[in-house]
């Protein structure tokens, strides 16, 4: 029997971007706010030393900072006709825990997604035509506008001091910048990092190859800088860890180095760590969240009540709450129909690693941050005529040289014995002169056959379904990361490489390879209840006082990082929830 | 402050107490009065009375019970909400202004001289009576508080009567006609109210102040709360006006950050005073507050760093300290303190830096400055001599000159931590 707690105006499950943002604005709003987290407090001098910040072994290869399988996992399975078994080491991808969530240990290359990545399906039907497009292929208009979103970009950057260089700048473009950027209303908040050797190399191949190269917008920062909140983070100093690990002297933008110093000090906000949401709590009319109930480590159950309930755990555990609460109709793939679950979606991440004469170059890749790198968007979403190409989607190709971390980046030419003698020496003649971070950021795009639902057979601790993941890469998606690699490889030939791996995206999708964690999909935003879970506002069509933030709503994912869209959205429902839904509480868009 | 006080018990006699039950003045208090309630609460953050009489957490404001640690055992800090049984309710006027200015309490009993009274004995009546007023405002708590928990003989208060004659010289502020408003503004607040030398002035052999070197720096709760003269290399004299009013109402300036015991004088004290008061404060402690001038204390050439502790220390250093205090030892203004130049650092007591190496610290965050960046602890990872030779290396590397650090220093300073849990 659960213990009933004194009621909170709003309850926030997961406490990390965008808990941690929307937690803020309605404090600021006045509001009760209390934040149930599943994983541990964490902070920067007390859990990311210096002393030992930088361990790969314990971070990247021990996966310290992430959520336990035992905890908590997925299963997988490529399609319908496979058994799904439960995932027992993190691999594809890595699910965060604890305060901060996955903002804690990424890379913090922090972009903005392209003006017509928001009106996809309607832009690429206009453009080519209805039969462009696969027919199993399910992506959509998200329901809001880039025009929409930019100040909210802006907030985001704002609150993170993302390093970059400005592409277009109210509509002018901008030297230096990315060129096929949407419009922004004013500068990135700081200068971007300073490019390596690497990077300095690729920029003037690509200029050769007559692309417009720019630097990477880098929440890693450039210099010291006040945000608007007041938190001050540091210059980043360069060390190269940054995704997989905690930052250990306040350069990267997490919530930690960004929100929680204030909102630690309102009176009006709360967080209890090592708390798991069991589920959302729903009237008898199922047309309204009452609280959550939750878990505390001594296996003590507790219901708190609250007005409003925001869902802001990682796009998958929101999927997941979502389906044990009842709340939407759950999809199925067979008939279509059901918005939970639905339009899931990765990345499809795609690479070329240069060989470089290693008595001409050194590109000291211990000289690295997460997100610096200099990067060219000509062959990102539909900057680029798809006609000929037989697909859709894109990304944008870098050398962004996140670490030369010694386990991990080891590059030796094919043919080298995996180990010994001779491993060694082509370790030692390699490692300083291989461009290793030749990075296709390809985009995912929708499918009827990729989705989330329960798993029948898998249960957690608690005996609760795992979430089940089916997943598999498409022709399109295949056939994309071909192409982008084929340019990155000409890029490299160009920068005077003696030798080229290619390494475009092979399917079947593989859950022990790691492709970043940007998982997506699963309760997207869109225009009607009939093609979505939620509405432009991020608000729940089934349950009104229920917001559902993060990745989980994006119809489909584009060839970039997803952060700096998690962070837009984030604000942009915080500021309809203070502008609207507190005013008049209930749906704020009419079906 | 909360505040560890040294005194000694020795020379006592039936020393005549003063005066307590005198008529009430002219003037007494009017809870009705916007002006002078506003102002007593005003004096009651520059006297920083929550800081004892407010157990940290509790919602019952100056309700008592904080313990105040002194070298000869406990004492509780007594209620002074307005509860006529358990706090001071029933008194006149008079008895709490005797009790503020003057160390007597009630029915003529001593007061410790944890409180400050030889500080407070400056408040002009009008300040007194304000503060009483604002007192008298906030809600009654009943709550019974045992204040004197000091064992045998120092439980018995009568013998304060002689400590007092020998170190306390009561008497109201008089400003000095030479000098600025602004500058005896500064004075009355730092040597009054906001009685800074408190644990800024080094305590003689009998725990009471040594007057002739006034805000020079004085261990206590695991900490050196730093010289505060104009001293350009122990003091604050490296530091402008500007500095001095930024570090008091934000925690942090250009070059430093507020910790320790220091953080909490800032959120309940400083950090809520108005800026013409930071002002004067830092004229005042700009010019003339300590004895010492402006000018750089010599490096001292009788105890120069040894060699390996500085090769030591700044591998060490390289290591574990660069990536946020930077190869240079400058910081980043506003969130990691410079070392180089450091008053803190170069105090002639190492204890702050050994402390902070040892145990980590967390900077105070106040509303315009809410960052809060912390120094992770390396207690657990440096043994005695590392310590020591880092400590040894960053006041002496750069510009730095200080005393070398030993290990049996770090070993004490590790055993003291380890007894004490803030």
């Amino acid at each position: 029997m659960a213990r009933k707690l004194p009621h909170k105006d709003v309850v926030i499950i997961g406490l990390g971007w965008t808990g941690s943002i929307l937690a803020n604005e309605l404090t600021d709003a006045g509001l009760d706010v209390v934040a149930i987290e599943r994983g541990p407090w964490r902070d920067t001098a007390t859990d990311f030393l210096m002393s030992y910040a930088q361990d790969e072994l314990r971070y990247r290869i021990q996966h310290e900072l992430f959520l336990r399988p035992s905890q908590m996992s997925v299963t997988f399975r490529n399609n319908a006709k496979e058994t799904a078994l439960p995932v027992r080491t993190w691999g594809a991808f890595m699910l965060g825990n604890g305060a901060g969530g996955a903002g804690v240990h990424w890379n913090a290359e922090t972009w903005r997604f392209l003006p017509t990545d928001f009106t996809l399906r309607t832009h690429l039907t206009q453009r080519y035509g209805a039969n462009m497009l696969p027919q199993d292929m399910t992506i959509q208009d998200w329901g809001v506008t880039y025009d929409q979103l930019e100040p909210h970009y802006d907030d985001f950057e704002y609150l993170c001091g993302t390093s970059g260089q400005a592409g277009n700048l109210k509509g002018a473009v901008q030297a230096g910048g990315n060129p096929f950027e949407g419009s922004r209303s004013r500068p990135y908040p700081t200068p971007p990092m300073k490019q390596g050797y690497g990077h300095t190399l690729f920029a003037q191949a690509a200029k050769e190859l007559g692309y417009k190269p720019f630097p990477q917008p880098s929440g890693n920062l450039s210099q010291s800088y006040t945000n608007p909140l007041g938190v001050m983070l540091g210059q980043c100093t360069y060390c190269g860890f940054c995704e997989w690990f905690g930052c250990a002297n306040y350069s990267k933008a997490t919530p930690q180095t960004t929100v929680l110093p204030v909102l630690l000090r309102k009176s009006n906000f709360e967080a209890r760590t090592e708390c798991e949401v069991m589920r959302i709590n729903l009237d008898n009319t199922g047309k309204r969240a009452t609280g959550v109930t939750y878990v505390d480590t001594s296996g003590e159950e507790f219901e708190q009540p609250a007005d409003l309930v925001l869902l802001c755990a990682f796009s998958l555990f929101n999927v997941q709450l979502l389906l044990l609460s009842g709340i939407g109709k759950p999809y199925d793939p067979n008939t279509g129909q059901g918005q939970i679950g639905r339009n899931f979606t990765h990345q499809t991440m795609s690479s070329a690693i240069g060989f470089f004469d290693k008595d001409k170059y050194n590109f000291n890749p211990f000289v690295a941050a997460g997100a610096i790198g200099t990067c060219i968007d000509e062959f990102n979403g539909d900057n680029f005529d798809h006609g000929q190409a037989g697909f859709v989607g894109g990304g944008y190709i870098g050398e962004v040289q996140t670490n030369g971390r010694p386990i991990e980046s080891t590059p030796v030419p094919p043919g080298t014995p995996a180990w010994g003698s001779k491993w060694k020496q082509a370790l030692r003649d390699n490692y300083l002169s291989t461009i290793v971070g030749g990075q296709c950021h390809g985009s995912m795009y929708s499918y009827r056959d990729v989705y989330l639902d329960l798993d029948p057979t898998y249960k957690d601790r608690f005996g609760r379904p795992l979430m089940r993941i089916t997943i598999d890469f498409h022709d399109n998606e295949l056939k994309m990361a071909a192409y982008l690699t084929d340019k990155y490889a000409e890029i490299l030939q160009k920068m005077g490489a003696k030798q080229i791996v290619k390494k475009p995206r092979k399917g079947p999708y593989d859950v022990t390879q790691y492709q970043t964690s940007h998982l997506n999909g699963g309760a997207i935003m869109g225009t009607n209840p009939g093609n979505s879970a939620l509405n432009m506002y991020l608000q729940s069509w089934d349950v009104p006082n229920l917001f559902v933030q993060g990745a989980s709503a994006f119809p489909q994912n584009a060839g970039y990082n997803p952060t700096g869209t998690v962070g837009a959205l984030a604000f942009w429902s915080a500021q309809a929830i203070r502008s609207q839904y507190l005013k008049n509480p209930g749906p704020l868009v009419h079906a | 402050m909360r505040s560890e006080r040294k005194w000694l018990l020795g020379t006592v006699a039936g020393v005549a107490l003063a005066a307590s039950a005198t008529p009430a003045g002219a003037a007494g208090i009017d809870k009705q009065s916007f002006g002078q309630v506003e102002r007593g609460h005003y004096l009651a953050i520059v006297g920083d009375c929550a800081a004892c009489h407010t157990l940290p957490g509790s919602s019952h404001e100056f309700a008592g019970g904080r313990p105040i640690e002194t070298p000869f055992g406990m004492l509780l800090a007594p209620n002074i909400t307005p509860d006529p049984q358990t706090g001071i309710g029933a008194w006149t006027d008079d008895e709490f202004i005797n009790a503020l200015t003057k160390g007597t309490g009630r029915h003529g009993t001593r007061l410790y001289p944890a409180m400050p009274y030889t500080y407070y004995t400056k408040l002009s009546r009008d300040d007194a009576l304000a503060i009483r007023a604002y007192l008298s405002t906030v809600p009654a708590v009943h709550n019974p508080v045992k204040s004197n928990q000091l064992p045998f003989p120092f439980n018995m208060r009568w013998t304060l009567a002689g400590w007092d004659e020998f170190y306390f010289t009561p008497g109201t502020f008089h400003p000095d006609p030479k000098q600025s408003a602004q500058w005896n503004r500064g004075a009355y607040l730092v040597e009054g109210p906001g009685h800074c030398g408190m644990c800024h002035t080094p305590k003689n052999f009998m725990g009471a102040d040594e007057t002739s070197k006034r805000l020079e720096g004085y261990a206590l709760q695991g900490w050196f709360a730093p010289n505060i003269t104009d001293d350009a290399r122990r003091g604050i004299g490296g530091w402008s006006a500007d500095d001095i009013v930024a570090y008091l109402k934000t925690g942090h300036n250009r070059t430093g950050a507020a910790t320790g015991p220091m953080s909490e004088t800032l959120n309940l004290s400083t950090s809520k005073m108005s800026d013409a008061d930071l002002q004067a404060i830092a004229i005042y402690l700009k010019g003339g507050a300590g004895q010492q001038t402006a000018a750089a204390d010599p490096p001292p050439a009788a105890d120069p760093p040894s060699q390996s502790a500085m090769k030591v220390g700044g591998q060490i250093y390289a290591d574990e300290c660069s990536a946020c205090h930077g190869p240079d030892g400058k910081g980043e203004p506003g969130l990691f303190p410079a070392l180089d130049g450091s008053p803190s650092v170069e105090q002639t007591d190492p204890t702050t830096a050994m402390h902070v190496v040892l145990r980590g610290a967390l900077s105070v965050g106040t509303k315009p400055a809410p960052t809060a960046p912390a120094m992770p602890q390396f207690g657990w990872l440096l043994d005695d001599s590392q310590v020591a030779a880092v400590v040894t290396y960053i006041r002496n590397a750069w510009g730095n000159s200080a005393p070398s650090v030993t290990a049996s220093d770090v070993k004490k300073t590790r055993q003291m931590l380890v007894e004490r849990s803030d």
